[in-house]
């Protein structure tokens, strides 16, 4: 019972720092401690976390995808610009759909490339990441969409707890597009956790020539991993989107960053193969804090880099000491 | 009829032939040993049985039956079952989850508990304990063959096939892997045995069969062979005998160690003369690596002091200790000696770049290109152009680079840990002619090795470790390699 599941432990680790950061806002700001303020929380989280799910998934199938964020872009984009000519307008699910399917091509022209040509992941996400936003800019527009289609507007309206402001309209509560966010990551979780095609990311993220020797259909899961990448990036610009209430097609820059750090945080191991959901919510949830943290203490916006930069080191680093240690532990036996 | 039978099996690549013309036969309940050197064509006939390539011609028989062209899958529907030297294991799961992924289908569900349950079956068909939620990077190299082949035999097994399954075990290890193999035997799997250490063969195999340069060049039941045959099959020349023992040393010592200490050596002290190869050994983990690693001053040490010839080494600098004269060739090669992509050349003149510093500190590509092709030639390397990344390499010429690069620094103590390990028979006689023939020009030589017939046939002594200190001394003619296989058993 000494070694029992690692990734428990590490969760149990970011538990105990999200309560504590919880406390120490709230000691500063007591008005923290409000439904109002947790609701917003998710809010902030919804954004992030879809992405963070996306970068999961392919980091534990031995990738990473830089590109999301560009890929979330180019379909709230072309979602808001064009969704009309499809009936999209007409209802959520059809703009949920266009613009998670969007996606999903999207991320499979990284796994395209990452496969057929053997390059490594980092290098064709930055590529595709600059391919997509300069074409989106350069072929589909600048103009900021401001009159977004309702059924892109509708994510962000309350489907639950909503409390009244003044003037009977709705205030808080939590937003349909946390629903999704909410969703998404149980699905994920369901995937990579009780399927086999799921374990079968795992098996090839942690050791691509064993995969390749067990006969696992590597192709079909590098594109799998990565179309669905690309989804729930897609559902990240409607979510983005419906937030700001508009269009931008030069929206998201740099999130990939805090995503990132997000998911290594949460104890997913860079090298591949392992990851949970659970401790990406968790390292959302740590990151989307701590930035509030910042914000109440009144430390300007370069400060919340330098702490990102940190946290993202941190996190790298202590993965590696975990690992090496078990190596030692292994050297000894 | 045989099990399994391939006949006349061709594979060419890039117009050498790896497999020429081999047919061989596998019976069920017999142990199978496929001995070769590197290059021989052992892993190409293994990789064609397991349908990781494909022959260009020939047929493989199971029952009697010509088998359709194989991939992995089918392979392994069909019971042959391949335990691949690089471990096939995924090192971020656990022991349960790898003993089940066997049955590699892409669609459905996981059920944790029938995973749970199959991998509590295998273990306990091994006969073996191991907790089935550790992840496999966790466990030791014996567990983690065990893991394999408990793998394997989750699903229906008729023909095993082991890959060096030896190479990275030692003693009791060993033992456990060969009981697991006794009773695989007993049920009727036909085993096929691949390795490089003759003891081991001889040991537990029924039937040899070796490759040579791609073509099969003997077969028959393992009494037909002894030491001579099995060398003189594998490589085609006899082997050459041990040279006489000499004595302990009288001269003035170049290396005295006294009461070293750190990491988990205790209290070591002992002397290294000029000409003298040394051996040390021990169990695993007795503290020989940790040893090298203090004297090459890649470690700092707690206590104790090193003198070579009078003068007292620095503590922990690496630099200062090679440039004294003291050249470590680390144990593995692969992640410490070389860089792999990086040419010979490069490799060789690595360990004395700023020798080769030209105007403005520029490196002067001519002269490494020279400076490499007298190593090669000095070592008996066999590569086509200085310019091959060692990749390209055998594990037996790799590891004659390595020890070149460490021989450019003109060391007067050269330390080395397992420089044979996976390394074809040729190139280990090579790589001990060679270490004889430096000792006779005055290089001190320390050798560490768990090859037991290594240390007797090189060294002049023999320092026996265990838990970090130096427990015996062996010297002179009272020791073989088999009292000092029994004076390790005592040790556990």
């Amino acid at each position: 019972m000494i070694m029992r599941h690692p990734n428990r432990r590490h969760e149990a680790v970011l538990s105990a720092v999200l309560l504590v950061l919880a406390l120490f806002i709230g000691l500063i700001n007591p008005g923290f401690f409000s439904a109002e303020a947790a609701f917003d929380l998710l809010r902030s989280s919804t954004v992030i976390g879809l992405f963070a799910l996306g970068v999961l998934v392919a980091l534990v199938a031995g990738g990473i995808d830089v590109s999301l964020p560009a890929i979330a872009a180019f379909c709230l984009y072309t979602t808001a610009l064009f969704g009309g000519a499809f009936g999209v307008a007409d209802h959520p699910v059809l703009a949920l759909g266009l613009a998670g399917l969007t996606g999903a091509v999207l991320g499979t022209m990284n796994a395209f490339f990452i496969h057929q040509f053997a390059l490594p992941p980092l290098i064709v996400t930055l590529g595709t990441a600059s391919l997509i936003r300069g074409g989106l800019l350069a072929f589909v527009g600048t103009r900021i969409v401001t009159d977004l289609p309702e059924s892109m507007a509708a994510f962000s309206h309350p489907a639950a707890f909503a409390g009244s402001g003044p003037g009977g309209a709705p205030v808080g509560g939590l937003v349909v597009s946390f629903l999704m966010f909410a969703m998404a990551a149980a699905g994920v979780a369901f995937l990579l956790g009780r399927t086999t095609l799921g374990r079968g990311i795992h098996a090839l993220g942690g050791a691509p020539e064993s995969a390749r020797r067990m006969g696992l259909p590597i192709a079909r899961l590098r594109f799998i991993a990565h179309g669905l990448a690309g989804f729930l990036a897609g559902l990240a610009g409607l979510a983005h989107a419906s937030q700001m209430r508009n269009a931008n097609p030069f929206d998201l820059v740099g999130t990939e960053l805090t995503v990132i750090a997000a998911v290594v945080l949460g104890g997913a191991s860079v090298a591949g193969g392992r990851g949970t959901v659970t401790g990406t919510v968790l390292g959302v949830l740590i990151l989307v804090l701590v930035e509030t943290g910042l914000v109440i203490v009144g430390l300007s916006s370069q400060w919340h880099k330098v702490v990102l930069g940190g946290i993202l080191l941190l996190s790298v680093a202590t993965t590696v000491r975990r690992v090496s240690r078990a190596a030692w532990r292994e050297g000894m036996a | 009829m045989a099990l399994l039978e391939i006949i006349g099996i061709r594979k060419r690549y890039d117009g050498v032939c790896a497999l020429d013309d081999v047919s061989m036969r596998l019976e069920a309940g017999e142990v199978h040993c496929l001995a070769g050197e590197n290059g021989s064509g052992k892993s190409t006939l293994i990789k064609t049985l397991a349908g990781v390539i494909h022959p260009d011609s020939g047929q493989i028989l199971l029952d009697g039956r010509v088998l359709p062209p194989l991939r992995p899958p089918d392979a392994r529907r069909l019971g042959i079952q391949v335990i691949f030297q690089e471990s096939s294991l995924f090192p971020q799961l656990s022991v349960a989850e790898n003993l089940a992924m066997g049955g590699a289908r892409l669609s459905g569900f996981v059920n944790w508990r029938v995973i749970r349950r199959l991998a509590r079956e295998a273990l306990a068909k091994l006969e073996v304990e191991i907790d089935l939620d550790q992840p496999v990077a966790g466990l030791s190299t014996a567990n983690k063959q065990v893991v394999a082949i408990g793998r394997a035999l989750l699903q229906q097994t008729r023909v095993l096939i082991m890959d060096e399954p030896t190479a990275a075990l030692t003693g009791r290890d060993v033992e456990v892997l060969f009981s697991v193999v006794r009773r695989l035997k007993e049920s009727g799997v036909a085993i096929l045995f691949v390795s490089h250490r003759l003891d081991e063969m001889l040991r537990i195999s029924d039937r040899f069969s070796f490759l040579r340069g791609g073509r099969l060049v003997a077969t028959g039941p393992a009494a037909d062979f002894d030491h001579a045959a099995i060398t003189r099959h594998l490589t085609g020349q006899d082997p050459s005998p041990p040279p006489p023992r000499g004595g302990p040393r009288n001269d003035d010592p170049l290396l005295r160690v006294r009461s070293l200490r750190g990491a988990i050596v205790q209290d070591a002290s002992f002397d290294l003369a000029a000409g003298e190869i040394v051996g040390i050994t021990g169990l695993r983990g007795a503290g020989q690596a940790e040893l090298a690693l203090l004297l090459s001053g890649a470690r700092a040490r707690t206590g104790g002091e090193v003198l070579l010839a009078g003068a007292s080494l620095p503590n922990g600098d690496l630099p200062a200790t090679l440039a004294a004269g003291i050249a470590y060739v680390p144990e593995d090669r692969l992640t410490e000696g070389l860089a792999l992509d990086q040419s010979l050349a490069f490799n060789l003149a690595s360990a004395t770049l700023s020798s080769f510093g030209g105007w403005g500190g520029l490196v002067r590509g001519t002269d490494i290109a020279a400076h490499a092709q007298h190593w090669l030639n000095d070592l008996g390397v066999r590569a086509p152009s200085p310019k091959l990344p060692v990749r390209a390499l055998s594990g037996g010429n790799q590891q004659r680079v390595a020890l070149g690069k460490w021989l450019c620094t003109r060391p007067r103590v050269l330390i080395l840990n397992g420089p044979t390990v996976g390394v074809d028979v040729g190139s280990k006689r090579a790589i001990h002619d060679r270490l004889r023939a430096l000792a006779s020009q005055g290089l001190a030589v320390l050798l560490i090795s768990d090859d037991l017939t290594e240390l007797a046939e090189s060294c002049q002594r023999v320092l026996v470790m265990h838990q970090g200190r130096i427990a015996d001394t062996l010297i002179g003619d009272g020791w073989n390699d088999r009292t000092l296989a029994a004076q390790l058993n005592q040790l556990r």
